[in-house]
């Protein structure tokens, strides 16, 4: 997959970080580092992950297009 | 002029980079239905740059940033072409694989590349570095992965001090080299970079101020083995990023006729061009790092942004633009803002403290090493930032984007013990 976080947007809240704690990841405070391009099987999570954030700073596609039609986390 | 009246048929993007891609997605977000083609001399298909100071060096996550396409964007991607002239009269770009391609509307997002270290003979160096793009990222995170006894950074910009964090991050010795007094002054004004300062040395970097790198000592392999600096004083390093800055690339457009400076190619305020005589180009655009463009809330001055959130937003409108019609033009009106990662802080900007005198706190304290402070030039609120505090930023925004009086009384904060102090010397 692919992901990309807008972090003028992002303002810490952390709620990416329970629903896919191997994908997402504070550094420091509130540092908000992340998995550029997660596995295929991290689907759900980092699904789970887009929907969570508050601020929709998370854009996630699929490698696999035809299992995912739209872009996740349409900004 | 007036706008092209045919509607367009085929939108050619130079440079297959976040401004370039961003412009892809929203021409399809508003119901454009005919070709993109995006040409970028880069092997890669567009890829995210700010994860590569800041993740990519220490080895986190991928090495792989390709930015997210979404699945019916249906453009053509041709990488690893560049673009060597445009002739805009007959709407022609020439490439580099020898043939040309004509459009109807035309993106310019050719963005920058970093400044290289002046010294080519220097700069070719095997442990000299640079880093702009992915594969300088991975050339430099291998020669860190290395372990180098000492590398050396020279320059006290955004980049400079992400790499020298990364560096801390991994265990090895660092030397950060700043010409001026202190390091991201010029982005963040001497209050917040005196900060800066202080939490650089105290994460174990040797930080060394007012300090111009000569030249470079190189052993019989002529790989560096240490820097000479002006005063003659001597640093041994074996692993030297040069982090200048950027430059703009710009050369593919000379000849094309067009306002083309250091600061990037002109634009007005609906992103088009402007020729060397100041007359609109209707059918070419610009957007991203390359764009020199008014900017409305301060005052029509013009701006070259290098910054990730206006080559997106840029990108957009610039992208609205090539399909609507003389009436439908938008303005581009866009507040400045910017992150950075470093030291394990998290520091934001809006505004543009360019000419700012002025500097308070308006929330948290230097001494926790979370605050928010705000910036004023002639009694007005240009710019905040924050350090660890980024729940509370968009708050200040407004204030910012409104240039409300300073300091600004914003919301129900207990601000009873704001005490404005006297920036050292007006932001440049
Ligand atoms: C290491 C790093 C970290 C960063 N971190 C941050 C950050 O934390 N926050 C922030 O706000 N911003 C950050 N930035 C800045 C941000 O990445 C840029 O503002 C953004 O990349 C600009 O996008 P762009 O598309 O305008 O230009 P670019 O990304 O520079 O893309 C231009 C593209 O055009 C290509 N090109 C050039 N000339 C030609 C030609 N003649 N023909 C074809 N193709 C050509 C280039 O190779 C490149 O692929 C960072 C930048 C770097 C390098
Ligand atoms: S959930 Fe959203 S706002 Fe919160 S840390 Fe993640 S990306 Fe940032």
């Amino acid at each position: 997959m692919k992901v990309v976080v807008d972090l003028n947007r992002c303002q810490a809240y952390a709620q990416c970080i329970y629903a896919a704690p191997d994908h997402f990841a504070l550094h420091g405070a509130e540092a908000l580092v992340y998995d550029t391009a997660p596995d295929e099987a991290a689907r759900a999570e980092i699904e789970r992950a887009v929907q969570a954030c508050p601020v929709r700073a998370i854009t996630a596609t699929s490698d696999v297009p035809a299992l995912m039609p739209h872009k996740v986390g349409d900004r | 002029m007036t706008a092209p009246t045919e509607a367009p048929r085929q939108i050619v993007i130079v440079g297959a980079s976040l401004a370039g891609l961003s412009a892809a997605h929203a021409l399809r977000d508003v119901g454009y239905e005919g070709r993109i083609v995006l040409i970028g001399d880069e092997n890669e298909p567009p890829y995210d740059r700010p994860p590569l100071s800041k993740q990519v060096l220490r080895g986190l996550y991928s090495a792989e940033t390709s930015l997210p396409q979404r699945a019916d964007l249906n453009a053509t991607f041709r990488l690893g072409v560049g673009a060597l002239g445009l002739d805009t009269l007959a709407h022609r770009i020439y490439l580099s694989d020898g043939t040309q391609i004509v459009y109807d509307r035309l993106l310019i997002a050719t963005g920058t590349r970093a400044r290289p270290w002046p010294n080519g003979a220097e700069a070719a160096s095997s442990n000299v570095y640079t880093l702009r793009g992915h594969a300088d990222a991975e050339h430099l995170a291998r020669g860190l992965a290395g372990k180098p006894r000492r590398v050396l950074i020279i320059g006290g910009g955004f980049i400079g001090c992400e790499i020298a964090s990364c560096c801390r991050d991994l265990g090895l010795d660092v030397t950060l080299a700043v010409r001026g007094a202190l390091p991201l002054v010029h982005a963040l004004g001497s209050v917040t970079a005196a900060f800066m300062r202080d939490v650089i040395r105290d994460r174990g970097v040797d930080l060394r101020l007012e300090t111009e790198v000569a030249r470079f000592q190189p052993d019989a392999d002529s790989r560096v083995v240490a820097a000479i600096l002006r005063n003659g004083q001597r640093i041994e390093a074996d692993c030297v990023v040069a982090a200048l800055g950027a430059l703009r690339n710009t050369e593919w457009l000379a000849g094309a006729g067009l306002a083309v400076s250091p600061k990037g190619v002109r634009v007005d305020t609906h992103c088009r061009v402007l020729t060397a005589t100041r007359a609109v180009v209707p059918d070419v655009f610009a957007a991203g790092d390359i764009a020199h463009w008014p900017s409305a809330i301060y005052g029509n001055r013009l701006l070259a942004v290098e910054h990730w959130g206006n080559a997106v937003a840029q990108a957009e409108t610039a992208a609205r633009n090539m399909v609507a019609g003389e009436a439908g033009l938008i303005p581009y009106d866009h507040l400045p803002d910017f992150w950075s990662q470093q030291f394990g802080l998290n520091i934001k900007l809006v505004g543009l403290p360019t000419g700012a005198n002025q500097f308070a706190v308006v929330q948290g304290s230097l001494r926790d090493r979370r605050f928010i402070g705000v910036y004023g030039a002639q009694g007005r609120t240009v710019a905040a930032v924050s350090v660890d505090s980024a729940r509370w930023l968009p708050a200040y925004r407004a204030a910012v984007a409104e240039a409300t009086p300073f300091p600004p009384i914003v919301g129900a904060l207990d601000q009873a013990d704001i005490r404005p102090q006297p920036l050292a010397r007006a932001v440049s």
